[in-house]
């Protein structure tokens, strides 16, 4: 069909002549994980204590973490980061407005996005934490309030430590989505894997090397995570649970 | 403090309702052929017969793998040129909605088969048993045994995955194409009211998208106490 494929295209010296191609995609390799590990951080503590406000006797506090979680999943990802990236700075106070938009772009674009992964996976943590929750047997909750635990005494020595080891494996999903929701991240011109592999395109004329190579990236990502997630559930599984579930 | 205009909103109307449908033709067209492609890739997963499970777990695997805009931007940059070479289709025809709705019956395709796999799996072996010594034929078995009974459990699930999918056909903006959200980003470059544009689509789509949740939710209890 025509396609003259050359891999050496990657060794090439890129077209600004301080790196190859190679390190165009180890850049954005490296974006990638560092922008999916930050926002999953803030995922994690966001959704822990959503989750568990979504939990609580009080309405109003339980409504709260309710209205949170129904935003944060009925706007698609793109829109939120536009939100986010364009619309936000604007709205805030003229002074710290202005201060954003002239920080360097690529703070701008990185802060943004974490943000808005952050938060958007966070709303998908909390559900997870809230079914763990509400998987245990409610004798668990009566008897430690029984006793005489306060409900903060018996969320923090009770509830949480069988909750947060049962919710791990579902996490493993989230964990995955954050790594492939983060390439929507390229539409504000942030350069991870997936701009870099659109980068490449251009300035290569080598689409398929490039794309081959950008997906295999991905699927690298995705089966370390795995690997990992599988050591973690090993160890956090909770004895006389089926399946250590 | 920023100054709101929303003046620009009721002109745009006609193009976002335009836009509108350009996302619901893709969200219903992928539902349609992710839901058909997804139920035979789950019926190969569980066959018996070796290579057609490797193929349907491969398919799978593959494609929950790599995000969305990949299989996008493979669907808008690349799949193209292949066609163009192989079949001989006139450079530079416009393509993005056809490729667009393939890519994304292509990848829910995975994620329905995912859940059509334990949709099936949830139906009683004992089920399939009795259709077999029925006389039932494998096709038979399932077509009027075990999918009416699996469908039934997976209608909450399934209609879930397209809420997902609908907001997920904002993403086609990675090539340009006039869905909803390309439409009020474009207009509001225009006219200069981006702020007020993006705010009035993420209402929109929460409106939506809220509304539906709500009714799965709704029919679920249903579900569960008939």
């Amino acid at each position: 069909m025509g396609y003259s494929w050359n891999w050496g295209v990657f060794l090439q010296p890129s077209a600004t002549g301080d790196d190859t191609y190679l390190g165009w995609m180890f850049y954005g390799f490296k974006m990638t994980i560092g922008l999916s590990l930050s926002a999953w951080l803030i995922a994690l503590l966001l959704g822990a204590l959503v989750g568990v406000l979504r939990s609580v006797p009080s309405k109003t506090l339980s409504g709260l973490a309710m209205a949170y979680v129904e935003l944060f999943r009925n706007i698609p990802l793109l829109v939120q980061l536009f939100l986010w990236y364009f619309v936000l700075p604007e709205l805030l106070p003229k002074g710290l407005g202005d201060a954003f938009k002239q920080s360097n772009p690529i703070v701008q674009q990185f802060v943004s996005s974490m943000v808005c992964l952050g938060l958007f996976t966070s709303a998908r943590v909390a559900e997870q934490v809230r079914s763990g929750i509400n998987s245990l047997p409610p004798g668990q909750k009566n008897a430690a309030l029984a006793i005489g635990f306060t409900l903060p005494q018996t969320y923090r020595f009770v509830l949480l430590p069988m909750a947060f080891r049962l919710v791990v494996p579902p996490l493993t999903s989230e964990f995955l989505n954050i790594f492939k929701n983060s390439a929507v991240c390229s539409t504000i011109g942030l350069l991870e894997l997936a701009a870099e592999g659109r980068q490449l395109v251009d300035y290569t004329a080598q689409p398929y090397e490039s794309f081959i190579a950008v997906t295999l990236a991905y699927m690298l990502i995705n089966v370390v995570v795995m690997f990992g997630m599988r050591w973690v559930e090993a160890h956090v599984r909770i004895p006389g649970y089926i399946g250590g579930h | 403090m920023y100054e709101f205009d929303w003046s620009s909103i009721p002109g745009a109307l006609p193009f976002l309702i335009q836009g509108m449908g350009v996302s619901l033709e893709i969200t219903i067209t992928a539902i349609i052929v992710g839901i058909i492609w997804g139920t035979l890739l789950a019926m190969m997963r569980l066959s018996s017969i070796k290579p057609l499970s490797w193929f349907a777990a491969g398919y799978v695997n593959l494609f929950r793998a790599i995000p969305l805009v990949m299989v996008l931007l493979w669907f808008f940059l690349i799949v193209p040129h292949l066609l163009e070479s192989i079949f001989g289709f006139p450079r530079g025809s416009d393509m993005r909605l056809g490729s667009a709705i393939t890519g994304f019956a292509l990848f829910e395709a995975a994620y329905y088969s995912e859940i059509i796999r334990a949709g099936i799996q949830s139906v009683p072996k004992g089920q399939m048993a009795a259709a077999n010594a029925l006389g039932m034929t494998y096709g038979q078995t399932m077509r009027l045994v075990v999918l009416p009974q699996a469908f039934r459990n997976m209608v909450p699930l399934l209609l879930t995955q397209a809420i997902i999918l609908f907001q997920d056909t904002s993403l086609v903006y990675v090539s340009a194409l006039a869905d909803f959200f390309g439409t009020a980003a474009k207009v509001g470059d225009r006219d200069g009211r981006l702020v007020e544009m993006l705010l009035f689509a993420g209402a929109v789509y929460f409106v939506i998208c809220f509304a539906v949740s709500q009714l799965v939710r709704y029919y679920q209890k249903k579900l569960k106490t008939a």
